[in-house]
């Protein structure tokens, strides 16, 4: 692990308003978004019908009266049917990849991209950046927010950037070794792949001169922290956020490494049950769900953003107030619930990885015979893994039997089957079959 | 002195044992002895052929996984005792026996078993020591194949 200091340094005192002042704050600029979404056609309607109006809402509570926003309701009001200003206002578009067809799109004003550079600036410093470091951005600067978002985040803490951009990933070593970068940013995933590469090439990855990363776009658990942390040498930081909502910057890590701090003043969380839509029990799972409250292009209103998580209002010892919401532990999209117990593949996958090194194709069986629900992981077995004894083969199985257990605290029976066998769609594979559903 | 055997994965579904064995028929690979492991969840299929090489090359251009282990041929009298004496070799010379099979042929009363060692050098100096027939490549299939 790396010897550099990470010392607690906070970028702008609106991140430790106290919480009597943080929700006087939210009121007022809810009462403002109100406003601002009646330029939106679809958001002018359902005001409407809902009898809802700035006056109305009188408290925080008044929130709930609002219904939820859906990426179907973006999605059928392509392409930019969510804007709240006139297209001569919009200073940049970005869109998030679609699994099908297009993406959504979304945009915002120059007063926006101020906000969301500070944003990122709040969080980045929360995680140790400073003025004289040198960022090497590894991310995809293109629609994705992740670097763009990045990019004028660094910028405003006044740190030096190398838009190294996504792929290529010899040439990416070659950069951080030679122009020596203390900082990397880039999917948590792709930190890994480097660490593989520069590997292949005799390179000792934790010889790099990095000294931590701030890691975001997808889903990740604390295990691969450890391997990168590990693999890179470095004090690697979490951070989240989605383009509908701004893109990087909703929330992010301090140097107490507890949870991301939710920027409040510009957004407001909840965390629902995504069955009932009621709000979950303090500190239990659910779905988190945004309400932006100084976006001036594309305010959204109670978006649904279908990632699971936990939230955690205790204080932090770094001193800002924003409630701290756990990794994304998944989405609800693929979330199961076995006898009860909330399951996502994702953790299948983490037990699978824990056991193999790398996660190798699986798919989740679920069905019901008859009042209990039974559980088959299919695994495809990888030719290093097989052995001409019985007994490996049945050690192998037992740990994966038991990994999975310790991951989801629920007993499912585990096939070992060929590889190559299980279904790939689009190169995309398949994750779960619920049988239950047929029935 | 060591064979080559070629062990496969088959998962648990129907006709997975006739298939590896019809890519070994349409390749033109005669199989000398085979043997399966089996579970409720999988099996392993082990096999001994003439050319391993060109049997593992098949079996993987099918997507089979395919794994290639030493193992020992030992030639025992096919009579009662005959097995025992050989065992009783081992068991004194310590050698740990993973598993083991009989081959399906026999002629002029000699059987053929095959023994998986954990480590099969040594297990073939002692035996060699002992005055057991360990048999070559070339004598299994002279022996299997007539
Ligand atoms: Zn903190």
């Amino acid at each position: 692990m790396t010897t550099f200091a990470f010392e607690n340094r906070i970028w702008e005192q609106d991140e430790t308003l106290s919480r009597e002042q943080l929700s006087k704050l939210q009121l007022e600029r809810l009462k403002q978004t109100l406003e601002q979404v009646a330029n939106v056609p679809f958001y002018k309607k359902v005001l409407a019908e809902n009898k809802l109006s700035p006056d109305s809402i009188k408290s925080l509570d008044d929130l709930r009266r609002i219904p939820f926003t859906n990426k179907e309701d973006l999605r059928q009001h392509y392409p930019l049917g969510f804007m709240a200003v006139p297209r001569e206002q919009i200073s940049r578009i970005h869109g998030s990849s679609g699994t099908t067809g297009k993406p959504t799109f979304v945009a915002y004003t120059v007063g926006d991209r101020e906000r969301w550079a500070n944003l990122c600036a709040r969080f980045l410093v929360a995680g140790g950046l400073r003025s004289n470091h040198l960022v090497h951005i590894a991310f995809g600067f293109g629609l994705f927010t992740g670097g763009f978002g990045l990019h004028f985040g660094v910028e405003k803490v006044g740190a030096g950037i190398l838009p190294a951009a996504a792929g290529n990933t010899p040439r990416q070593i070659m950069l951080l070794q030679d122009l020596a970068a203390e900082v990397l940013i880039c999917t948590p995933s792709y930190s890994l792949q480097i660490a593989e590469v520069a590997r292949a090439q005799g390179i000792d990855p934790a010889q790099l001169p990095l000294k931590f990363g701030h890691f975001g776009g997808e889903p990740w658990t604390e295990d691969m922290r450890l391997e990168i942390e590990r693999e890179l040498g470095i004090m690697a930081f979490n951070n989240y956020g989605l383009s509908e909502v701004i893109g990087p910057g909703v929330s992010g890590e301090c140097v107490a490494r507890c949870g991301m701090h939710i920027q409040e003043d510009h957004f407001i969380v909840e965390c629902i049950n995504p069955d009932t839509l009621e709000p979950v029990q303090q500190g239990e799972q659910g779905e988190l769900v945004f309400t932006s409250l100084t976006k001036e292009a594309m305010p959204v209103l109670r978006y649904r953003t279908r990632d699971i998580a936990t939230l955690d209002y205790s204080p932090c010892p770094c001193g800002r107030t924003g409630v701290r919401m756990s990794r994304v532990v998944g989405r609800t999209d693929d979330m199961l619930i076995i006898r009860g117990v909330n399951v996502f593949p994702s953790q299948v996958e983490e037990a699978l990885l824990r056991v193999e090194g790398t996660a190798p194709h699986y798919l989740i069986e679920v069905d019901r015979p008859g009042t209990l629900d039974e559980v088959k992981v299919h695994v495809e077995i990888r030719p290093q893994d097989f052995s001409d004894k019985m007994s490996q083969m049945q050690a192998l199985r037992d740990r994966i039997d038991r990994e999975i257990h310790s991951v989801t605290g629920i007993r499912m029976k585990v096939e070992l089957v060929e590889p190559q066998s299980l279904e790939r769609s689009f190169g995309k594979a398949q994750r779960v079959i619920d049988h239950r559903n047929d029935k | 002195m060591k064979l080559n055997q070629l062990s496969v994965f088959l998962e648990n579904k129907p006709g997975r044992l006739s298939e590896p064995c019809k890519v070994l028929a349409d390749a033109g690979v005669n199989i000398l002895t085979i043997s399966l492991a089996d579970t409720e969840q999988f099996g392993i299929l082990r096999l001994i052929v003439p050319d391993w090489q060109k049997a593992k090359n098949a079996l993987e251009k099918a997507q089979c996984v395919v794994n290639v282990t030493e193992v020992v041929a030992v030639e025992v009298e096919d009579k009662p005792g005959g097995l025992q004496n050989v065992l009783q070799v081992m068991e004194q010379a310590q050698l740990n026996i993973e598993y083991m099979y009989a081959f399906t042929f026999r002629r002029e009363n000699k059987a053929i078993i095959v023994f998986r060692f954990e480590d099969p050098d040594t297990a073939v100096k002692l035996l060699q020591q002992k005055a057991l027939k360990i048999l070559s490549s070339e004598e299994v299939c002279q022996r299997v194949e007539g």
